[in-house]
């Protein structure tokens, strides 16, 4: 009876030095990187990463936020493959002229599943916590924000 | 005994646990002032996609991304975001992004002219550069949308800038964040007297 106690105790007491291995992986990719799980994970696809900070290093914001109309808001473009293959989009340039083409799926389909639609390391969610890599719930305090802006 | 040996193991995984923290936060030989005063966490800037949180290492492409350290190497460094310096690394010449999709000669529409905010509080005033702006941006990224074009039209506060309205719409998210470090790159303008950033309407 002792020993069993003892034992529950000592297994309690190992998973507990444990636990600051298991949880101590975070994620901290690149300033900028978006995340786009609008349909990507429903359509059973990994969700899609934009990385920000390659695509300025060759081309200006401009280019994709004015010319091609991308809105400045993380999800709300509603992009999906049908809008890339005519050319809209990311398919403005991934078409094999400009960029690689679509057919390299996992290039842009590598997110870890689970991880919601968000700019990685924004202020928003710094501050007010939020979307973390493989939790389901898309920030309140982002969406207020979307939402907001929406409205506009 | 047995709960003697217990002890043990406890005393035993404790250490371990304890060495592999310090390792952890002190990957450099413990010196008389190597107490991290400002609990920074360790810097580990510009990881690979495979480690870097967001992108699944059991993807077959992602080892096929070039990783930021490489692909940001040379560039102008800052202390923020992507630990560099945009706006320096583009004057420099380090970077020569297109100012369009297809014309590699293509020249953006740089428009010079600095609006000076007077802040109420006891910050300096903000100095917004049109010049640096518009070197990445066009008019219409933020005009009328985002700031109404006209003197005294726009209220902007940190608050909402932090919540990603009006500078936040970029700043925070990929321009350079608010961060302690980052207050005077906007707040530039000492108040009364000095007059070294051209006034505008």
């Amino acid at each position: 009876m002792k020993q069993n106690k003892l034992r529950t105790l000592l297994a309690a007491l190992m998973m507990l030095l444990a636990l600051p291995l298991l949880t101590s992986h975070e994620a901290r990719a690149e300033y900028g990187d978006v995340v786009l799980n609008n349909y990507a994970e429903a359509a059973g696809m990994r969700p899609a990463v934009f990385p920000h900070w390659f695509h300025r290093v060759r081309f200006r914001c401009k280019v994709c936020h004015a010319d091609l109309g991308f809105k400045m808001q993380a999800g709300a473009n509603e992009i999906n493959m049908a809008k890339i293959i005519e050319g809209q989009y990311c398919g403005a340039c991934h078409n094999g002229e400009v960029a690689w083409s679509i057919e390299n799926c996992d290039l842009c389909h590598s997110g870890k599943p689970g991880t919601p639609t968000q700019v990685h390391g924004n202020t928003v969610q710094n501050l007010l916590g939020g979307a973390k890599p493989a939790a389901t719930p898309a920030p309140a305090a982002a969406q207020a924000a979307t939402t907001d802006k929406a409205k506009k | 005994m047995k709960k003697r040996i217990a002890i043990a193991v406890f005393l035993l995984l404790t250490t371990i646990n304890a060495t592999q923290a310090a390792e952890i936060a002190q990957p450099a030989a413990p010196t008389a002032n190597s107490f991290n005063r400002l609990m920074k966490p360790k810097l580990q800037k510009n990881p690979s996609a495979a480690e870097d949180g967001i992108h699944d290492p059991a993807n077959p492409g992602t080892s096929l991304l070039q990783s930021p350290a490489e692909g940001l190497a040379g560039l102008v460094e800052s202390k923020q975001g992507n630990y560099v310096d945009w706006v320096k690394s583009l004057e420099a010449g380090k970077v020569a992004p297109r100012a369009d999709r297809l014309d590699p000669n293509a020249q953006p529409i740089v428009f010079d002219m600095n609006i000076v905010r007077e802040v109420k509080g006891s910050m300096p005033n903000v100095v917004y550069p049109h010049k640096q702006h518009t070197e990445w941006l066009d008019c219409s990224n933020c005009h009328p949308d985002i700031f109404i074009p006209q003197k005294g039209a726009n209220q902007i506060n940190m608050a909402s800038i932090l919540l990603g309205q009006k500078c936040g719409v970029c700043h925070g998210k990929v321009a350079f964040p608010v961060t302690a470090t980052t207050c005077r790159l906007c707040h530039s303008q000492p108040k009364g007297g000095s007059t070294t950033a051209s006034t505008t309407p």
